[in-house]
């Protein structure tokens, strides 16, 4: 039997708010409390907010903090600055993606990553592994609690219930972090998120959870809704991010996956020999982006074809919300690959012309 | 599923589109097609899954929900009412009395 699933601090205004419960990457999360479309286009339009405790932080301290990321981490460390972030991955020998993550660089050498709640425990096990030399690894997954406020009014709602002496939330940038106390709770706000909209990920004391998560619904005057999983999950495929677990996995390089961009090649670091070769001499697949022409949903294992030959799969997809239509990603061979290629996916039997997009498939119009 | 005649209307229940979450599609079979009993006769799909819809009793299409084809969200707002997917005509009328009512279905929830 499947262990009983944990829940998050803020598990009990999730039931009260009428959330449908699912269990996710061993979590009993919230799904969707209205709908997963209605809250969708409220964070399109207006704000949403998500309750992401379920993933897992680590710190890391100590002089050979830096070291130890140097070795483990794809991406290029090097280039941030105390209160920056930059996505990331954890690879393995083979380059296969552990983990995908965002890094912040802390004040006082304090380095914090934020990982996939399905692969925390893989990951410090992973970190662990390097038994780096004066690097102390904490893991905070329990004793915090990490709410996501996204979407356009994200910021003028934020601004209620900031310090008042302090620069205003929209003065931050993306991919940085601040310590404010904001609705009376300490916490750490990270101007990152997984939706493509503008936002905050906010970090706090697990006890402190509810009154972060009160404050900021007392603003619903924004227009703010809770918002599940389900929109969670739409909003990022839109956006073309990966999941790990679906889109990218421990067999499936960074390079393979087109994020060769966040990578720093030329460096040694876990993995980066294969990276290396791949980036020199190409790779056989390729996550792509797929606009199925029909009103159709491609699905997490159907078919690529092209010219009646499997060429592939989907490892997720969707119907976008926002521009109506069946989108997935999935992997082809690199001569497929191409913007404008028309591939077909079997939907239950059935072929649908889907065309190779250029990853965003929503970008917003202004 | 609601009977008048040898034509039966089946759709699915409230429970069933609460389970499925917001419904985004209807894949409807072709009038004229036959449905056997506990076989698929289409499907309904989610935002996060897809879901046949099985037929409680054999028969012939002879009608299919275009509102459903064309808003499918009509299965969430009234799945007994305007949320129907197909008219069929029953081949055996009489095996109605072998299907379980409302009531007796929700004692079985």
């Amino acid at each position: 039997m499947a262990p009983k699933p944990r829940t998050t601090p803020l598990h009990d205004r999730h039931v009260e708010l009428g959330a449908r419960m699912v269990d996710f990457a061993g979590w009993e999360m919230p799904v969707y409390y209205v709908g997963i479309n209605e809250e969708h286009r409220a964070v399109r339009a207006r704000a949403g907010l998500f309750d992401v405790s379920h993933m897992g932080q680590f710190e890391i301290t100590g002089t050979g903090a830096e070291g130890l990321l140097h070795k483990a981490l794809a991406s290029d460390i090097d280039r941030l600055e105390e209160g920056q972030a930059q996505y990331s991955f954890l690879l393995n020998a083979k380059g296969g993606i552990i983990d995908d993550l965002i890094v912040y660089r802390l004040p006082n050498k304090v380095w914090l990553l934020v990982v996939n709640a399905g692969n925390s425990a893989i990951d410090l096990a992973h970190l662990k592994s390097f038994k780096h030399r004066a690097a102390t690894i904490t893991d905070l997954s329990d004793a915090t609690a990490m709410i996501a406020l996204q979407g356009p009014v994200a910021m003028e709602l934020l601004a209620d219930i900031w310090p008042k002496k302090t620069a205003g939330p929209a003065t931050g940038k993306p991919f940085t972090i601040v310590e404010r106390v904001v609705a009376g709770v300490p916490s750490r706000v990270a101007y990152t998120g997984y939706t493509g909209e503008s936002g905050v990920e906010i970090m706090c004391a697990a006890d402190r959870a509810g009154d972060l998560w009160d404050g900021i619904l007392a603003r619903r005057e924004h227009g703010v809704v809770p918002s599940g999983l389900g929109a969670r999950d739409t909003l990022r495929l839109e956006k073309g991010y990966p999941l790990h677990g679906h889109d990218i996995t421990a067999k499936i390089t960074p390079i393979e996956a087109s994020l060769g961009r966040f990578v720093h090649l030329g460096r040694e670091f876990m993995g980066s020999a294969v990276l290396d070769r791949q980036a020199a001499k190409g790779v056989k697949r390729r996550l792509v982006g797929l606009k199925v022409v029909d009103r159709a949903i491609p699905r997490e294992g159907y078919p690529i074809l092209s010219g009646g030959e499997k060429i592939g799969a989907i490892t997720s997809g969707t119907l976008s919300p926002s521009i109506d239509r069946g989108i997935g990603l999935g992997y082809v061979p690199e001569m497929f690959a191409k913007s404008g290629m028309v591939l077909q996916v079997d939907i239950r039997g059935r072929l649908r012309d889907a065309e190779v997009v250029k990853l965003p498939f929503y970008k917003k119009e202004n | 599923m609601r009977v008048a005649g040898d034509e039966a209307t089946f759709g699915i229940t409230w429970h069933a589109q609460d389970a499925l979450g917001e419904v985004v599609f209807f894949e409807p079979p072709t009038v004229g097609s036959r449905v056997e009993a506990d076989g698929s006769y289409g499907s309904l799909e989610s935002v996060k899954a897809v879901s046949d819809v099985i037929a409680p009793l054999a028969g012939m299409v002879t009608a299919v929900n275009e509102a459903v084809v064309e808003s499918p969200e009509l299965v969430n707002e009234a799945p007994y009412d305007a949320g129907w997917l197909i008219r069929v005509k029953l081949d055996d009328v009489a095996a109605v009395e072998s299907l379980l009512d409302a009531a007796a279905y929700q004692a079985t929830l």
